[in-house]
């Protein structure tokens, strides 16, 4: 007898006992998903709640992986001094060892923590209610490390973790039920609770943070800065990094949101095992360019003069928009959450686009607030409802008038 | 027979917990979420509401007779304004410091929802030491959620408590801050006091099934 019928005997025997769902879940993983109707006419699918989740998982891993190699190299630049690398993606420079192990070590802790307190939830939350673990939490979990800067404390993202999980999510009634992405309430939760460790320039480089303090402490070190294209150009300074190395991803930013070459690829992915929406990407894409190149005109027209402060961030070429900060990844890994946005065809272009739209206006007006996807995502999750609601009445109104004229 | 009658006793009781006007009837929650970020402040804001709202439904409760119903609101409001003049010139005049703190949400009682609810509901159909029962009783069960509202929001806020710090200097890193405890940043934030009511709500519901309505 294997273990898939040692599993099954056991869950059989134990049926009704208060821990079995998070028996369950373990068995679930691993063998099969929730169990669906078993008479009747059914059309059925292959993809299923895990397989969903497992080919966003999959379209990230690249993310994961440039991120650890871009940690160590970021941390490298900034300590050893090494030379950026000129060969552009496929530099040895870039792929050694060495740069891959520094983010290893830094970030495997970050997937360890958010995955274990995560699950731990969804169990716990499991028992009470009596209900099987579901699958949501597999790209939550992934995702939370990829959005954070490399150097958060541990503990900081457990309490988002949970704060995420719980209020973001579990209240609502769990995977499926909630209104906010739940990674991106994790992110909103750090932002503003723990604003030092989230933003400014100190946090997106390995090490920079200790070392920051060893000087307030009093040491003689030379400070180090990490400084974000977002960053430098909110300041109105010059921009250190070529375009070629924000499409690549060579830039400091959060983990696996610096590479937009990666993060395209997992969107052409996606799109293709028609799990993310190109709809909403496009969309996206196109309201940010269409609000870059409205300022573009701006400042071609001369009403924003380089003495304003928003003159760095307008004067940015449009598409620019599109490579820096957490952009691309927000797009393509956030926007088109299937339960956070919108349902409808329709809606979901208005959904994407104002999505982009509102991303850079945040990102342009709002210098606190240099990453604005975050709380663009966010806001249009909540009125995702709206806006297919709206789309729901239109049709049943077009569909009415069309009656009316046939009996006519 | 001792002080209060049974019914007396419902008066002071019931809008502690069952039927508390923060968390079951959902009134007064903009000062709940705006005033909070200190402990200090919200134990003030409570002992201002209470007496607003305890003199304020025994002056109502005893012009019942002779108020007429077409212009009661505008009386209603009188009243809590008098009566609010009166809280803010004793702050200002007694702690300033503190009147500075709660700034507008002084004045702003006169638009607490829980005070001209009371007036309605209550001073203007009952006596007035019943009425005076009931004002404190509300009045506690509003004090009661801003309290454990403040106690969360400044002790994880701020690492204080009243304005001591309980949990170490978090600029001497002594402490809790001495193994990298930051003060959460979010708590000081008014959304927070909002999911801080609501998880207060979450758990009164969850202990007691009768308050959950049904769909």
């Amino acid at each position: 007898m294997g273990l898939k019928d040692n599993l099954h005997n056991f869950k059989v025997k134990n049926k009704g006992k208060k821990w079995l769902p998070a028996f369950s879940a373990i068995h679930t993983f691993l063998f099969l998903p929730n169990e669906v109707t078993h008479n009747g006419t059914h059309i059925k699918a292959a993809d299923d709640l895990k397989r969903t989740m497992n080919t966003v998982i999959m379209a990230m891993v690249p993310c994961l992986i440039f991120g650890m190699f871009n940690a160590g190299y970021q941390h490298h630049i900034a300590f050893d001094g090494i030379q950026a690398v000129s060969g552009g993606f496929f530099s040895p420079e870039f792929w050694t060892l060495d740069n891959f192990l520094v983010g290893f070590w830094k970030i495997l802790p970050l997937v360890i923590v958010s995955y274990g307190v995560g699950l731990g939830i969804e169990f716990i939350f499991a028992i009470i209610k009596g209900h099987e673990v579901e699958e949501g939490y597999l790209v939550t979990g992934m995702l939370v490390p990829l959005i954070v800067p490399i150097d958060i404390p541990l503990w900081m993202l457990a309490v988002a973790v949970i704060f995420g999980v719980v209020i973001g999510k579990e209240v609502f009634g769990g995977t499926g039920m909630n209104i906010l992405n739940p990674a991106l309430t994790i992110r909103a939760f750090l932002f503003f609770a723990y604003p030092t460790w989230m933003s400014g320039d100190k946090v997106w480089v390995e090490g920079a943070v200790a070392r920051d303090q060893a000087i307030a402490a009093g040491q003689n070190l030379d400070a180090v800065s990490g400084e974000t294209i977002l960053g430098s150009l909110a300041q109105g300074k010059e921009v250190a990094h070529s375009v070629a190395d924000m499409f690549f991803g060579f830039i400091p930013g959060s983990i696996g949101e610096t590479s937009t070459l990666l993060i395209i690829l997992g969107g052409l992915f996606l799109i293709f095992a028609k799990i993310g929406s190109w709809r909403i990407m496009l969309s996206s894409v196109l309201g940010a360019l269409a609000v870059g190149l409205i300022f573009n005109q701006v400042v071609d027209a001369g009403v924003i003069t380089e003495t304003s402060k928003f003159y760095g961030l307008m004067s940015t070429p449009f598409w620019h928009h599109l490579l820096i900060g957490g952009f691309a990844f927000g797009t393509v890994f956030m926007a088109t959450d299937p339960v956070t946005a919108s349902q409808t065809n329709k809606g979901k272009w208005y959904y994407g686009f104002l999505v982009g739209f509102i991303s850079i206006l945040i990102r342009v007006f709002n210098p606190a607030y240099p990453e604005g996807v975050m709380l663009a995502i966010l806001l249009m999750n909540v009125f995702a409802p709206t806006i297919d609601h709206y789309v729901v009445q239109g049709n049943v109104k077009k569909r009415k008038k069309r009656l009316k004229v046939k009996t006519a | 027979m001792g002080l209060l009658s049974k019914k007396d006793t419902k008066l002071i009781t019931d809008p502690l917990a069952d039927n508390n006007p923060i968390t079951i009837q959902v009134l007064g929650i903009c000062s709940a979420l705006a005033i909070t970020a200190e402990l200090k402040a919200s134990i003030v804001m409570s002992i201002s509401v209470m007496f607003v709202l305890g003199l304020g439904n025994v002056v109502i409760s005893l012009m019942r007779n002779i108020i007429p119903s077409k212009i009661r609101i505008i009386v209603q409001l009188t009243v809590v304004a008098a009566l609010v003049i009166i809280v803010d010139q004793v702050l200002k005049a007694f702690a300033y410091e503190l009147s500075k703190t709660l700034s507008v949400f002084v004045g702003l009682i006169i638009t607490n929802c829980i005070i001209m609810g009371r007036f309605e509901a209550f001073a203007l159909a009952n006596g007035p030491w019943k009425s005076f029962l009931d004002g404190i009783g509300n009045s506690l069960g509003y004090a009661v959620i801003l309290i454990i509202v403040g106690f969360f929001r400044e002790l994880l806020g701020s690492g204080t408590l009243l304005g001591f710090p309980v949990l170490g200097d978090p600029i001497a890193k002594t402490g809790l801050y001495a193994i990298g405890y930051e003060n959460n940043g979010f708590m000081l934030l008014s959304p927070m006091a909002l999911i801080v009511v609501g998880i207060i709500i979450w758990v009164q519901r969850t202990r007691n099934k009768a308050l959950v309505e049904d769909h």
